[in-house]
Parts: C-alpha cells; structure tokens; sequence
C-alpha cells in the first residue's frame, strides 16, 4: 500500500479500534454506576469518527504548512447542505450526497482559499474567519431558500427525489447505503453488557479509514514534504524556485474537502442541517482538537476529535443526582462538600473542564495527547521498543 | 557580453538614492566580488538581481533574458541560487530533505501535486541528495534536525541546496560573516573548489577582505549607490582612490 512498516502498523490498530470500539467504548455493563461513561452507543461513535475526519482534514492544512484557518466549519456546513440536498432531489443513498458534499466543499474552499492565501499568519486567520461567519450569516437569513434559514433543512415525503420510487403510505424518508438503512443496528446482549453495531458507524468508521490512509500517504510524500517546508521558512522556498502558494492553496482545498466529508457524512447519519454548523464555535472546535491531539502528527487530530467529543457528550450528562449517587457513601457533610465542588465541571460545565484540560495539554504537553504517549512509551522503552502511538488509556476514541 | 548584465540600474527609498546608476558586467564562469562601505548598495543591488526588489529605472538582464518583474522563485528557475547572509535552510526538517526539496525544485519546477507518490520511491532524487551531502561532507548528517546544525555546517548545507540545482550564477550574500576565523577559511577553500569543479558563475558580496582577495577575479567597488570601479585584485589593492574610500579603513581590521 505504499506504506513504511511503522505507517502500516498504525493504520491496523486504528483499524482494528474502529472495528472493535462498541466494545472498547462500552466497558461497563448496564446499570452500573460506571455506565455513565459508556460510549459506546451509535450517535456518539458516528460524531467521533466523523469529527476525527474532520481533524485529520484541518491538520494538513494546520499541521503541515502552519496555515491556522479559523474558518473551517464553513465547509463542514456547506458539504452538509450539498449532501442534504442531494437527498431531497435524488436519493436516500447516501453514496451520491457524500460525493457531492466533498466536490462542493472543495470548490468552495478553492475560492475562500484563493482569497484568504494571499495574506498569511493573522491576517490569514481573520479572512477565514470572516469568510466563515459570513457563510452562516447568509445561510441563516438571505440565503433561507437553499438553507432553511433558521429551521434548516431535512428531507421531506414529497421531495422530488429523482432516483428513488414513490414511498409507500406513511413511509419517512430514511438514509440508506442500498437499501441497509444507516439508523440500522445490531444489538448484542452479553451478560450485563450491551453491545450495539450501527451500520452508520461502520459506514463512517470505514471512510474514516480510507481518510486516514490517504493523510499518511500525503503527509509521507514529496507534497507533504513542501507543505513543511512552506511552515519552515517560506524565503528560503521561494529562493529555492518553489511557488508556495499552490502548495498552500492545495492543501487548504484538501483539508476543505475533509470538512464536506465530515459534513456529508453527519447528513448521512441524521438526516437535518441547521446553520449553527458553521458558527465560529465549530471552526474553533477543530482548531482545539488538532492542538490537544497534536497538530502535525498522524494520529493526533483523531485522538483530539475524539477526547473532545467523548467529554462533550459524557461529561455533560452528568448531573446533580449522578454525583449524589456516586458520594453516596460519604458521611452528609462531606457528600454535600463534595458535590459542590465538582458541581461547576459537570452537566453544562463541561467547557469548563475541557478548558483546564486544554490548557494543562499546551502548557504541560506541547505536542499534544501523542506526546503524552510518547512520553509514556518512553517510559516503557526498556521493556519493549516504544511505538509512535499512546496507549489506550489516553484513547477514548477508536 | 557576460552571463548577467546589469545597465543604469537605480533605486530610490523615498528621500534616499541606493542605486544611482549601476553598470555591472559579470563574466561566465568567473568569480566576482562586490564590495564596499557600510550603506553602499550591496545588498540593495543583490535584491534588485533576485526579484526581491523592483529597480526603478535600467535593466537586468540574466543570459539575454530580463529578470525585472519576475518573483524570486521564477528567477530562481532561470537559473540564479541565492544563499543568504544568516543561513536560510529548512530548520525543522532533516539535513536530507533539505537536500531533497532543492532536488525537487530542479525536477519539478515550481509546483508539483505529487500527493500520494511517496518518498522513498523517488530513487533519483534520493540519490541525488545523497549525492550532494558527500560532496558537501555532510553524508554523517544526513538524519539530524538542520536546525541543529552548527553555524558552519548551515552555510555549508545552504551552499549545497544551491549546488544541487546546478544554478548558472550563485549570488553569495556575506557568506562568512559572523563566522570565526577557521569557519571563514574553510568556506574559502568551499567556494574555491566550487568555482574550479563547476561550470558556475560566482558573485559574491562580502566585507572580510580576506575572502574577497582569496576568491574574486574581478572586483567591483561600490559607493555611495555607484560603482567606483571595477578590476582585477591586484589592481584594486593599488588603486589610491579605493584605498582612500573604502580599504584605508578596514585593513587594519582584516
């Protein structure tokens, strides 16, 4: 496959992850005070493996040539609505939608990137910012025909949808890979435990894969290796008769056609848009996970996506009377102590705790999550040889 | 006619004239030295050649072709390496793919989309690179982060991204200052048996009066944004009015 053995190996254990994470994510059995932290269920491994798409995208662009676009959802947003549409006006297979979503997205980030990639650093950063809120500005009010404005987007019964026969009497429209629909699952009962396989995750746990072999392949060729030097000194590209800026406007449109994918395959899994895809917020979000994962590796943007997504969706769902149940066997004074100071980091605090975490990460942790495996590994080193990859224990994800 | 031709070039910084009216004739295949007092116009002169700046008025033209208004990189494709006063190399990469990406330059030209060709199968390349780091005697360090290198072993990185395009003209920007004595010599005996091995037009604007008389095979004075003239070592070692504006000072120094 045109992989070193070290590039191989780590694509096999993502690989086997991905296959395996409704387990992995589902160590607790039901009913256990420790459920709360299972993640193992459809909805939430679908956002993991798409937003790890998603970072894997922004880290060519931010990883490589040190280009921090601060405008990246926008073309999450924009694949979204591409998908979407594909959907009303052709079919509920989802094949046609993510292909349009990643073609659109890429056109569009031509254009944003044609323009943005004339200045660099801050200024950079701005014009994608810009272009981004300006894109959910137009997609919230003017442009409330293609969009849905405020309401969004979802298929409806009587869209036309070309390719696909009349649906029979109270039938809803349902997302489908040739018929296997993508909210299908199979649930395995084992004991205490329940394992659900959701043909959605697998669908996007396996684009994920080919994503995530075609980012190695890129970071390990003579392109990927021009996308560092544009980071590492750009006087002495440009002396050494090298154009920087296709090479930097190749990898913002690669990275832009990531962002589609992610977006045509969240449509995919549940069919609505809103334009509060693109709010600034979800391009900050992708900046926060390539930095705690590790801008610039491999495999970091994935672990990043996937340690974000995991607090967001587990630790916001803790509430007061979880922690009551867990300081349960505490003497009254202390319970009450303690509840109170956990309180501010659960539930609706969760930004909270992902804000210390992220700042313990930067300051601590430069190279974000993999060099804190890196660092374990290390540790390790005497007993078996170290490997690029953190264990498991940093690894909600996969 | 030599191989790069510079005529009635003039550069003007708001109230300041940097080049006046610079006439400059380099030979193929020769070693040229320009020098001159702090504020001549060297370096200002050494811009307008790369693309780095725009002269206001005259012409440079580079084997019968006009450099004016071309971006650095394309004048860089023509054929002109340019190495700079502080080393400019790939500090986060590894001393082979900054020998590599030169390589690459050469094949490729300006833009390539080879995304998914991997390295390792860019055998000629790879050769090529290794190549050039014997020559440069940096075949040992092939695998260290450039950025670590010792300030000699940049400049000789450096020399030799330049050499591995196998530029016609290499426009070298005081390649030894800030470098002790040793450093200076060895860069010396470099520059030499580049100029003796290669079929390379050297320009060279330096101030340590030992490189320049080491090396160069015609000198150019510059003052005040004006060539004051132009000859052979030797001669200008004994021309009174080089000595008077320019060498009367450093020679103690150098």
């Amino acid at each position: 496959m045109g992989l070193t053995k070290k590039d191989f190996t780590l694509l096999i254990i993502v690989a086997i992850l991905c296959v395996f994470a409704p387990f992995i994510l589902n160590p607790f059995p039901e009913g256990s005070a420790m459920a709360q932290f299972n993640a193992g269920y459809p909805d939430l491994m679908q956002r993991l493996v798409i937003f790890g798409i998603f970072a894997i995208g922004f880290n060519i662009l931010f990883g490589l040539t040190g280009y921090l676009s601060f405008g990246h959802a926008a073309f999450l947003g924009v694949g979204s609505y591409a998908a979407i549409w594909m959907m009303k006006l052709l079919t509920m297979n989802v094949i046609p939608a993510i292909i349009i979503s990643v073609l659109v997205a890429g056109l569009f980030s031509l254009l944003v990137g044609w323009i943005s990639l004339r200045r660099s650093g801050i200024y950079f950063s701005i014009l994608t910012l810009a272009f981004a809120q300006m894109s959910y500005s137009l997609a919230y009010s003017v442009l409330t025909p293609i969009t849905g404005g405020e309401t969004g987007l979802q298929p409806k019964v009587n869209d036309p949808r070309i390719l696909d026969g009349v649906l029979a009497a109270g039938e809803t429209p349902r997302a489908n890979l040739f018929g296997l629909q993508m909210n299908q699952s199979y649930e395995m009962a084992v004991g205490n435990w329940v394992f659900t396989f959701n043909a959605g995750y697998y669908l996007a746990a396996i684009v994920m894969l080919i994503a995530f072999y075609i980012s190695i392949r890129i970071f390990r060729s003579p392109f990927g290796m021009m996308l560092r030097a544009v980071k590492s000194n750009q006087q002495r590209l440009n002396y050494t008769g090298l154009n920087a800026k296709p090479y930097t406007l190749a990898a913002f449109v690669i990275s832009g056609m990531y962002a589609g994918l992610a977006g045509g395959l969240l449509v995919a899994m549940d069919t609505q848009v809103g334009a509060e895809r693109m709010f600034w917020t979800a391009s900050g979000e992708v900046v926060l996970m390539t930095i705690l994962g590790g801008a610039g590796t491999l495999i970091g943007p994935v672990l990043g996506a996937g340690f974000i997504k995991y607090m967001e969706n587990i630790v916001s769902k803790i509430n007061k009377s979880i922690l009551e149940q867990w300081f349960a066997f505490m003497p009254d004074g202390i319970e009450d102590l303690l509840i109170t100071l956990v309180y501010p980091f659960i539930g609706k605090g969760w930004h909270l705790t992902l804000g210390i975490l992220f700042m313990l990460v930067v300051i601590f942790l430069p190279g974000g999550l993999v060099e804190g495996g890196q660092r374990i590994g290390r540790l390790f080193k005497r007993k078996k040889p170290a490997d690029d990859k953190p264990d498991g224990k940093t690894t909600p994800a996969e | 006619m030599g191989i790069l031709e510079v005529k009635n070039v003039g550069k003007r910084f708001g109230g300041l004239q940097a080049l006046g009216d610079v006439n400059l004739s380099i030979a193929e295949n020769s070693v040229h030295a320009i020098i001159g007092p702090n504020g001549a116009g060297k370096s200002t002169l050494l811009n307008c050649l790369v693309g780095k700046l725009i002269p206001d008025t005259g012409s440079v033209m580079f084997d019968g072709q006009s450099v004016l208004g071309r971006k650095p990189y394309e004048i860089n494709q023509m054929g002109i390496s340019r190495v700079f006063q502080t080393p400019e190399i790939f500090a986060d990469l590894s001393v082979m793919e900054n020998m590599m990406i030169p390589c690459f330059a050469k094949r490729d030209g300006a833009f390539q989309l080879n995304a998914l060709s991997s390295i390792p199968s860019q055998r000629d390349m790879i050769e090529r690179a290794e190549h050039m780091l014997e020559d440069m005697n940096m075949a040992d360090k092939r695998a260290m982060h450039a950025g670590s290198l010792s300030r000699g072993d940049k400049r000789r990185l450096e020399i030799g991204m330049c050499l591995s395009q196998e530029p016609r003209l290499l426009l070298l920007d005081e390649p030894t200052a800030g470098m002790a004595r040793a450093d200076t010599n060895n860069t010396i005996d470099l520059l030499k048996q580049i100029s003796e091995d290669r079929d390379i037009t050297i320009a060279i604007i330096e101030h340590d009066m030992h490189v320049v008389f080491s090396l160069a095979e015609r000198i150019t004075v510059l003052a005040q944004g004006t060539p004051l003239v132009e000859d052979t070592p030797d001669n200008i070692k004994g021309n009174p009015k080089v000595r008077e504006a320019y060498l009367g000072e450093t020679q103690d120094a150098a």
